[in-house]
């Protein structure tokens, strides 16, 4: 076993390899659990009979209710986990975090107005909104954060301002109409409960087109970290980059704050702690945490169900409170 | 060299700056004709003249029920929601050395909201959503304190610890709302927005009370003290300022303050923030120049509260200050950055 140096090299390939399928399994584990538990708790057994078996008695409780929660939990986590990743290596900040930048409150902000203004109370006719909200904020607190010479407190400052700001904006537009404020208070905590299969479907193009963005931008991305012009040298286009790494951040924020609300602090954390095992290069970063960060959302899914039963704690919630500390860990920590 | 510089500093503590009392008469002056202006604003609009006559008890039994009975507390608790908020986030601006530090950022409010939130959902009464408010303030600063203090209060680690904490805060309020039913939660938003709604003398008399003891205390024991504290802790102690002492005793009655001020009126954002720096920009003084922001408070939000029912749909005072204070957020940050200090 080599010993990582100074600059995070990661570990050895083999052994790189390993704890990807080992995250894999975690990731599996994890999946079963979340189908598992509920109101009423499913063995292993009882879940692959309910997942297969149309003459089980758990079939319409798998396939209606856990199922589209648990693979909701899945695009949403890889969602804010990418997210997170390529904003960090973008911006060259490690506290970046879509929740933190004021992203999901762009997104926030554009769910609020299509619900108070135009009445609109499906996922459907969210999401174009939350995409448009996020993609204004993301252009924004790039922008004021300093663009390419931005640094981490100046990109979370303007961050915290346009949080402020925009929850301002949503509270302001939900207090005119207390039916919307039904609408959306779980949304705005952060929530899985109201998946179901409509809004899975709907969610995977906006999904599935991000995540590629994202996966693509892994190589072009380790290049911009050497600097614009050993970019440059080495066949990038930084403009192109900083543009697609933009677009893919905002269909993957749009989409998951669309989906089930703001969640903050699994785009930082996920990058986070996998980077002393991966060392700094993308290509191995973005796996990672595309199969870690799901591993978080749903784990934090499965605890506010068992912590807030017989309710249940929003996983938005959960995450704030197991991610915070973190978070105060490692501003404590960067010197 | 050093003795000299001291007796400088320490003179100009009595010594009175023209620029700054000017600014502050202004602005108190700006902040008394729009309260006037406020108190003829409602349902029965009431000439300033006349205002200004019943104010004084010469207007008609009519009018002195509206204007004193009905209008009067709440502008009163709005001058002293704005003075309390100015104190407070000048003493934190002048502790953490830059104008980001204010109990906004640094999540002192939302600490004391999220306490409030949980009495407003449990179904308490307002005495003691008050009081939760203020409890959560000061727990806030508690832990905020004691998880970024270790290096001094000052710097952006600081100012990122408050907003890890706002957002673990932010987090357990969406808990909280998810929790309550329908009525409680458009009481709780209401509230969480900042809002001069239906303020009487029982919002407005504690807070005179908590101002009234504790302005002295940040006058005439921090002030001149936090003065020279921004020269550096290292200087301040080798001037005979008792840096640790001081500089609790400041954040702790900073943060009291704008606990009250958020158990009167609800978080109202940013006054904290944009009062004490524009202070401070036009005195140009060092130090909290705690005296013009008192009056730029004031200022602030009755001007907010102003805009805020001129509105087509009267909002929520919150609401202005949110707007206008995340547009300056914005401008501060640029600036900030094309001066070089972030």
């Amino acid at each position: 076993m080599d010993k990582p140096g100074p600059a995070h090299p990661g570990r050895r390939f083999p052994v790189r390899l390993t704890g990807l399928l080992v995250s894999v399994i975690l990731l599996a584990v994890v999946l079963v659990l979340s189908i598992g538990f509920g109101a009423r708790f499913l063995s292993i057994g009882e879940v692959w009979a309910g997942l297969t078996d149309p003459a089980s008695p758990y079939y319409r409780i798998v396939h209606e209710m856990r199922l589209p929660r648990t693979l909701l939990g899945l695009m949403v986590g890889m969602a804010l986990g990418l997210a997170g990743a390529i904003m960090q290596a973008l911006t060259r900040n490690p506290l970046a975090d879509p929740g933190l930048l004021g992203i999901n409150a762009g997104a926030s902000a554009g769910v609020a107005s299509a619900a108070v203004f135009l009445g609109i109370g499906s996922f459907y006719g969210y999401i174009w909104f939350a995409l448009l909200g996020a993609a204004v904020v993301t252009a924004l607190v790039y922008t004021v954060g300093g663009g390419r010479s931005a640094t981490p407190a100046r990109l979370a400052l303007a961050g915290a301002a346009l949080n402020a700001t925009l929850y301002s904006y949503v509270s302001a537009t939900l207090l005119s109409d207390s039916q919307a404020i039904e609408k959306v208070k779980f949304w705005t905590a952060g929530s899985l409960a109201s998946a179901d299969f409509a809004t899975v479907t709907r969610l995977l193009p906006f999904f599935a087109a991000g995540l590629l963005v994202a996966l693509a931008a892994a190589r072009p991305l380790n290049a911009l970290s050497l600097g614009d012009d050993a970019a440059r040298a080495l066949g990038a286009r930084p403009a192109v980059i900083r543009t697609a790494v933009i677009v893919a951040v905002t269909l993957l924020c749009g989409g998951a704050t669309a989906a089930c609300g703001p969640i903050v602090f699994v785009g930082l954390l996920v990058p986070h702690m996998v980077r002393p095992f991966t060392g700094p290069d993308l290509r191995w970063l973005l796996p990672y945490t595309a199969v870690l960060a799901p591993v978080l959302l749903l784990g934090s899914d499965v605890l506010g169900r068992i912590l807030g039963s017989p309710g249940e704690l929003q996983v938005g919630t959960v995450t704030a409170v197991l991610g915070g500390p973190l978070f105060l860990y490692l501003v404590r920590a960067a010197r | 060299m050093t003795t000299l510089t001291l007796e400088k500093t320490v003179g100009s503590r009595v010594g009175v700056r023209p620029r700054a009392v000017v600014v502050g008469v202004v602005a108190a002056l700006l902040a008394a004709a729009i309260a006037v202006l406020t108190l003829g604003t409602g349902e029965f609009p009431i000439p300033p003249a006349d205002v200004v006559k019943t104010l004084f008890g010469q207007g008609t039994a009519a009018q002195d029920f509206i204007v004193n009975e009905l209008r009067l507390p709440r502008v009163i608790t709005a001058i002293l929601v704005g003075m309390a908020l100015a104190a407070g986030g000048a003493v934190f601006q002048s502790l953490v050395r830059n104008p980001l530090g204010s109990p906004d950022v640094l999540g002192i409010t939302n600490g004391a909201s999220t306490a409030a939130l949980t009495v407003v959902i449990l179904g308490g009464s307002s005495t003691q959503l008050s009081l939760a408010a203020v409890a959560g303030g000061l727990g806030a600063a508690v832990l905020i304190q004691l998880v970024g203090g270790k290096h001094g209060l000052h710097g952006y680690r600081f100012i990122l610890v408050g907003i890890g904490m706002s957002a673990i805060f932010t987090g357990i309020s969406g808990y909280l709302l998810t929790r309550g039913v329908q009525m409680e939660n458009a009481r709780a938003l209401l509230w969480l927005t900042g809002s001069l709604d239906g303020r009487d003398w029982q919002q407005a008399g504690p807070l005179l009370g908590v101002l009234v003891l504790t302005l002295p205390i940040l006058l005439l024991a921090c002030g001149p003290g936090l003065r020279i504290l921004e020269m550096g802790d290292d200087s301040a102690a080798a001037l005979g300022v008792p840096v640790k002492a001081l500089r609790t005793t400041a954040l702790f009655t900073a943060t009291l303050l704008v606990a009250c001020a958020a158990a009167a009126a609800g978080p109202v954002a940013f006054v904290a923030l944009i009062a004490p720096h524009l202070a401070k920009k036009i005195t140009r003084a060092p130090g909290p120049n705690l005296v013009p922001a008192l009056a730029m408070g004031a200022l602030l939000l009755v001007g907010a509260d102003w805009i805020a029912q001129h509105t087509p749909r009267v909002l929520p005072v919150g609401v202005v200050t949110g707007a206008i204070g995340g547009a300056y957020l914005v401008w501060l940050l640029t600036m900030e950055r094309r001066a070089g200090r972030i």
